[in-house]
């Protein structure tokens, strides 16, 4: 504090050489030059020094790596040493290497594949209608007072109607086909993308629309070049949770009238008593989970390139 | 919007009898005033005045209780905060509405404000004064006839306020629109504007030209002359 005061008085280029970090002459450095006005500030002035670094600090970015896998790894490495002496009772919770043994079966027969596959298309789809659906009806709820009249009050009545109730009507409606479980898995995944969307586009900046409703933007060029990458976020937000209840739905759609699929193997699993197999659909359901995650912050990073410059973490 | 027998064809806007209540407060009443094309107004007044009203009716953002406002077509609005796009890239906030094709003006905008090479950042990268600046070639680049200016250097650091003045003195030299500029700095209206309007308690309490030779400086006593009366106007006495 004091030296600054002082450094009014001094000559500017011996000013530029104290304040360059070699101390200000202060508290017992007498090899740098000071100005006569400076001595008697000696007492109690500190030295100046880098100023400490608040800021985010570099991580190696393999450190993270070995961070989020820790938990997991700790977690399996709990239950096979639990598992291999005896801790844990093989009907209360299978064998790792027995439920190893299982997936390895279902691999070598190519039902695996198929499963999968066949889940993800019904999950696919469904989400994509449903999804589809709630974003036109969230947008246009956000974007116009009409539309929040005409489609904001059945969608909140839709929302408090589990989708799992609608089994049975969807059930004598569409038979146990395909159609009766992309469509549920629809319905279940409409509400929260509706939710999303609309706060997503009531939560863009009013005054950026209305700038651009004074250069002449309405209607589609007004969603479309303004309002809906705005709400970017809270769409994609909305696909993350439209897929993970869309993972749901597998098991309730593909419980009737499957004969493949996550849901079916979840059911075969619980008709046998198969303890390893029950473990397995828990894994399989985790680590499509994960790639979900992984899926959709690879998007996130690529429809949203302005927010990788910005975020604060 | 047809063309009055008596709307000379020089004017830019013509305002006549022009109110708006708020509730219970009456913010403009009864106000007139035309504009000429490539005059430059400045609208000074206390906040709280309708400044920011009155030019929101011109922007077409609030209706008028009473009274008409014709207005050149062609016009275009900068507000205080830069009001970009966050999820477009700059070019795209200056070619907001506008058809692809104006990419070339677009980018000769962006080159007029300092901003060559800036087409593809982010507005969330830009600093207060470049994100202004990019603001400010959005309106040029829809080559106004009316431009609307709602204090748009009230957000920026003293430096950066003296540059964007600068700025937009060359521009509108330039171009020659018609400006309102919406401000509560008395200096800035008299360096900029053509006329000044002083407006108060819902209406006009001056309205006078300001026929100093551009660039304006301010040591000049006949500077201080209109300074000093703009501030008694506006309730601010300043000795000499």
């Amino acid at each position: 504090m004091t030296l600054e005061t002082t450094h009014h008085d001094t000559n500017p280029d011996n000013d530029t050489g104290q304040g360059g970090g070699s101390g200000g002459g202060v508290g017992g450095t007498p090899d740098v030059a000071v100005s006569p006005r400076l001595e008697g500030w000696g007492v109690g002035a500190q030295r100046l020094a880098e100023p400490e670094h608040l800021g985010k600090r570099r991580r190696h970015p393999g450190l993270s790596v070995v961070l989020r896998v820790s938990v997991p790894s700790l977690l399996l490495a709990a239950w096979w040493v639990g598992s291999a002496g005896g801790g844990i009772p093989a009907d209360v919770l299978a064998h790792p290497a027995s439920v190893v043994g299982a997936l390895r079966e279902l691999v070598a027969t190519g039902q695996f594949g198929d499963y999968v596959a066949a889940s993800a298309v019904r999950a696919g789809l469904g989400v994509l209608l449903g999804g589809g659906v709630g974003l036109v009806l969230g947008v246009v709820a956000g974007l116009s007072a009409l539309g929040e009249e005409l489609v904001d009050p059945t969608m909140q009545m839709k929302r408090a109607v589990p989708f799992l109730a609608l089994v049975p009507l969807f059930i004598s409606w569409f038979g146990v086909g395909e159609t009766f479980k992309v469509l549920l898995i629809a319905v279940a995944s409409a509400g929260p993308m509706y939710a999303y969307s609309y706060l997503g586009v009531r939560g863009v900046d009013r005054k950026v629309v209305e700038a651009a409703r004074g250069f002449g933007l309405k209607g589609f060029g007004l969603a479309f070049g303004v309002i809906i990458p705005s709400a970017l976020p809270s769409i994609l937000m909305a696909l993350r949770i439209c897929l993970s209840v869309a993972l749901t739905g597998l098991i309730a759609a593909e419980q009737i009238g499957a004969t493949e699929g996550i849901g079916y193997l979840v059911t075969l699993a619980q008709q046998y008593y198969r303890s390893d197999y029950m473990v397995l659909c828990i894994l399989i359901y985790a680590v499509l989970g994960l790639a979900i995650d992984l899926a959709i912050r690879g998007v996130e990073r690529l429809a949203m390139p302005w927010r990788s410059h910005v975020a604060a973490r | 919007m047809t063309a009055q027998p008596d709307e000379p064809a020089d004017l830019a806007l013509r305002i006549r009898a022009l109110s708006k209540r708020f509730g219970a407060k009456q913010v403009l009443s009864g106000i007139d005033l035309d504009i000429r094309r490539g005059e430059f107004v400045a609208l000074l007044g206390p906040s709280g005045t309708g400044k920011t009203t009155l030019l929101r009716i011109l922007a077409g953002l609030e209706l008028p209780d009473e009274g008409t406002v014709l207005a050149a077509p062609r016009r275009t609005t900068v507000y205080q905060e830069p009001r970009l796009v966050q999820a477009r890239r700059v070019l795209a906030n200056v070619t907001l509405g506008l058809p692809a094709a104006r990419g070339r003006a677009a980018r000769d905008a962006l080159a007029e404000v300092g901003l060559e090479g800036y087409e593809r950042h982010w507005p969330a990268t830009l600093s207060g004064g470049e994100a202004q600046r990019v603001a400010l070639a959005r309106a040029l680049v829809r080559d106004p006839e009316l431009l609307l200016l709602d204090e748009p250097f009230a957000a920026l650091d003293a430096l950066t306020r003296l540059q964007m003045q600068e700025l937009v003195a060359e521009l509108c030299e330039r171009h020659r629109p018609a400006v309102v500029l919406v401000t509560h700095d008395v200096e800035e209206a008299v360096r900029l504007a053509d006329r000044v309007v002083v407006l108060r308690e819902g209406g006009f309490a001056v309205d006078r030209p300001i026929d100093l030779p551009h660039p304006r400086d301010r040591d000049d006593p006949a500077f201080a002359e209109h300074r000093r009366l703009f501030l008694a106007h506006l309730g601010v006495a300043v000795s000499r």
